[in-house]
C-alpha cells in the first residue's frame, strides 16, 4: 500500500481541487476584499472606500426591503410547505386506517406521491414563467380567467404590492411539497409499525397519533426539511427575477438581496457595492445557521 | 389446561361483543377521516397538475382564445403553429440543445472528478486531507450570490465569459462540494476487503479505483448523477451572470431562453408561443420522470435521508 500513495493521491486531487479554488473558494474571498473597493465597470481602476459600501448599504432602502423580504419569506415558507407536507405524509403514509391488524398507506398513496413529486424536477425558471402567466391580471390569467368566470376580480395578483410577495411565495410552496412529502414519508416509513399499532389498541384518535407519535419521532427530518426550506429562503433569485412584475417590482415590493446583487454587478457594474451586500447576505447566511443550531436542538428519541 | 378453558371463552365472548361495538363506530370514523382524506390529496393534485394542463392547452390556442377567459376550453383546433414559432424563430430548441450538451459534459465532468477526490479523501491518510475535505463542504453553507462578482471577473479574466467551457468548468466546480461530500461518506461505507485483492493481484490505485471501487460504489453514484443532472438543468444564476452581453443569446441554455422568451411575449403579444416553448420544456421532463421516476425521487432526497 505505501508504494506510490502520494503520486496517486495528488494525481487524484489536482484536477478537482484547482477547479475549486479557482472558481469557488478564490470568488468566496475576493468578495470580502472587493466589498472595501470602489469599482465601476472592469476596466475601471478600483480605489479604496474603506467602509463606504457598508454605510451606503445601512442607508439604501432597497437593501433593508431586500432584508424585510427574506425574513417574510423565513417565517412563511418553510412553515406553510411543512405543515401541508406533513398533512400529507401522515394521510398517505397512516391514513389508510388498518386492516388485517396492519396499518395501511391510503389507497392510491403511490400515484400522489408521484404527482405531488412532479414540480420538483421542474426548473424554478420555467415554473416563474408559468405562474407569471396563471397569476395573469386579465382574464388570459388561469386564476383570474375562473375568476371572472364565477364573477369575481380581477385579482392582482403580482401587481399590488402587498399582494405579490405572497404570490410569488404560493408557488414557492407549489414548488416544494411534493418533495417535504417524499422526504417525510420516507421518515415515516423507518418508524416501527408496532408503535402505531400499539397506540391505535389503546385507542388513539388519529390526531393525537399524529402529535404523540408521528411528530416526535420525525424530529430529526422536520429540522432537516426547516434547513433546506430557510437556505431556499435567501435564494429566491430566479422566481423573482422572472415572475414579479418589473424584476423585483412593483416598486422593490418583492426584491431579494441575490436579484439586488445581481442588478448592481451586472446591469450597473457596481461591483464593489454589490460584493459589499454579498457580505451582508454571508452574514445573514450564518446567524440563520447559528439560530437554527440553537432553536431546533431539542432531544431526540432513539429507536 | 382443560381448566383454563372455560371461563377464558366466556370472557372472550364478552370482550368479543363489546369490540364488535367499538369496531363499528371505529370503521366509521376510519371512513369518514378516509374520505375527507381523499378528497385533501385529490384537490393538491389537481392543484398540482392544473397550471401544467392549462399550459399545454394555451399552447394549441391562438391570443383571442387565450384572452376570452375560459382557461380550461379545449382549443379550436390543434394546429402545431405556436410549436413552430417557438422551435424556429423563439430558437427553444437550440436552447434545449445547449442545455444537453452543457449539462452532459459538466455531469460527466463532476461525477469523474467528484468521485476521485471523494475516493482519495475517504480511504487515504495523507497529510492535508481533513483540510482538503472541509474546504469542499464548506462550500455547501454559503450562497452563490456571494462568490458572484469576483466568479465573473475571474471569467472575464480568463477569457471564459460566453464559453461552454466556461460555463462546464464553472458548474463542475459548483457541484462538487455536495457531490464530493455524499461520495466521502458512500466510500467510507464500502468494505475494505476486494480493494485489498485487486491490489495483491496487483492492479495499481488507478486500475483499483476504475475497475473495482467504481462498479462497487454504483448505487450512490447513480443516485448523485441524478442530483446534478436536474440541479444543473434548472441551473439559472450561473448561465445567467456568465453568458450575455454581445453574441451571447446564441450559446443561452433553456432556462435563460425561457426567460427570454417571455420577456419578448409581453412586446411581441405571441402568448401561444410562450405556452408553446413552456410546452416543449416541459413534455421531456415528463417522459424522463416517468420512465425513471424512482431513481430520480431517491437522488433528489439523497442529501437529506441518510
Amino acid at each position: 500500500m505505501r508504494r506510490g500513495k502520494y503520486p496517486f493521491v495528488i494525481g487524484f486531487l489536482i484536477a478537482p481541487v484547482t477547479l475549486y479554488v479557482v472558481f469557488v473558494i478564490y470568488p468566496y474571498i475576493q468578495t470580502f476584499y472587493l466589498a472595501t473597493r470602489n469599482w465601476r465597470g472592469v476596466s475601471a481602476q478600483s480605489t479604496p472606500a474603506g467602509m463606504d459600501n457598508f454605510v451606503r448599504l445601512f442607508h439604501d432602502e432597497v437593501f433593508w426591503k431586500a432584508v424585510k423580504h427574506h425574513g417574510i419569506l423565513l417565517l412563511v415558507m418553510p412553515l406553510v410547505t411543512i405543515v401541508i407536507a406533513l398533512f400529507f405524509a401522515f394521510l398517505l403514509n397512516v391514513g389508510g386506517g388498518t386492516r388485517g391488524g396492519e396499518l395501511r398507506g391510503i389507497w392510491g398513496s403511490k400515484v400522489y406521491r408521484v404527482v405531488f413529486f412532479f414540480p420538483q424536477i421542474l426548473a424554478v425558471v420555467i415554473i416563474g414563467v408559468i405562474f407569471g402567466r396563471v397569476f395573469s391580471p386579465d382574464d388570459s390569467g388561469l386564476l383570474n380567467g375562473v375568476l371572472g368566470a364565477v364573477g369575481v376580480g380581477p385579482v392582482l395578483f403580482l401587481a399590488d404590492p402587498n399582494l405579490a410577495l405572497y404570490s410569488i411565495i404560493g408557488v414557492l410552496v407549489w414548488q416544494a411539497v411534493g418533495f417535504y412529502v417524499v422526504l417525510f414519508s420516507a421518515g415515516m416509513a423507518s418508524i416501527p409499525k408496532d408503535i402505531y399499532e400499539a397506540a391505535l389498541l389503546d385507542g388513539a384518535s388519529a390526531t393525537s397519533m399524529f402529535f404523540k407519535v408521528t411528530l416526535p419521532l420525525l424530529w430529526d427530518t422536520v429540522q432537516v426539511a426547516w434547513v433546506y426550506l430557510g437556505i431556499a429562503a435567501f435564494d429566491a433569485f430566479a422566481i423573482v427575477q422572472v415572475m414579479s412584475v418589473d424584476q423585483g417590482g412593483p416598486d422593490k415590493a418583492t426584491t431579494v438581496l441575490g436579484l439586488e446583487i445581481y442588478r448592481n454587478a451586472i446591469t450597473y457594474s457596481q461591483f464593489g457595492y454589490a460584493s459589499a451586500m454579498g457580505v451582508a447576505l454571508f452574514f445573514l447566511t450564518i446567524t440563520f445557521a447559528a439560530l437554527t443550531l440553537r432553536v431546533t436542538r431539542r432531544e431526540t428519541i432513539e429507536l | 389446561m382443560a381448566t383454563g378453558v372455560e371461563p377464558r371463552h366466556a370472557a372472550t365472548r364478552v370482550e368479543r361483543r363489546a369490540e364488535a361495538g367499538a369496531k363499528k363506530s371505529k370503521r366509521s370514523e376510519v371512513s369518514f377521516f378516509n374520505s375527507l382524506a381523499h378528497i385533501a390529496l385529490a384537490v393538491w393534485a389537481i392543484v398540482v397538475i392544473a397550471p401544467l394542463v392549462w399550459t399545454v392547452l394555451a399552447s394549441f390556442k391562438s391570443n383571442t382564445e387565450i384572452f376570452i377567459g375560459s382557461p380550461f376550453a379545449l382549443p379550436k383546433s390543434f394546429g402545431f403553429d405556436a410549436f413552430g414559432r417557438a422551435w424556429s424563430k423563439a430558437h427553444v430548441g437550440r436552447y434545449f440543445l445547449n442545455s444537453v450538451w452543457v449539462v452532459a459534459c459538466s455531469t460527466a465532468g463532476t461525477m469523474l472528478l467528484g468521485s476521485m477526490a471523494a475516493y482519495v479523501l475517504a480511504r487515504f491518510k495523507f497529510v492535508g486531507n481533513r483540510i482538503i475535505y472541509f474546504m469542499f463542504v464548506t462550500g455547501l453553507a454559503f450562497p452563490v450570490f456571494l462568490a458572484l462578482v469576483p466568479l465573473y471577473l475571474v471569467m472575464y479574466n480568463l477569457g471564459l465569459l460566453n464559453t461552454f467551457t466556461g460555463l462546464i468548468l464553472v458548474y463542475i466546480a459548483y457541484s462538487l462540494p455536495f457531490t464530493v461530500f455524499f461520495l466521502t461518506a458512500f466510500f467510507k461505507t464500502l468494505p475494505n476487503s476486494v480493494a485489498e485483492a485487486a491490489t495483491i493481484d496487483g492492479a495499481s490505485h488507478t486500475r483499483t479505483f476504475f475497475s473495482v471501487m467504481v462498479p462497487m460504489a454504483k448505487p450512490g453514484l447513480v443516485s448523485i448523477t441524478i442530483f446534478n443532472i436536474i440541479g444543473q438543468w434548472n441551473q439559472y444564476i450561473l448561465p445567467v451572470t456568465l453568458m450575455q452581453g454581445a453574441g451571447g443569446d446564441s450559446k443561452y441554455v433553456l432556462t435563460q431562453g425561457i426567460a427570454r422568451i417571455s420577456t419578448a411575449a409581453g412586446y411581441e403579444a405571441d402568448w401561444a408561443a410562450l405556452f408553446a416553448a413552456l410546452t416543449l420544456s416541459i413534455l421531456p421532463m415528463i417522459v424522463v420522470y416517468a420512465f425513471f421516476q424512482r431513481h430520480i425521487q431517491r437522488g433528489l432526497t439523497a442529501g437529506a435521508v441518510k
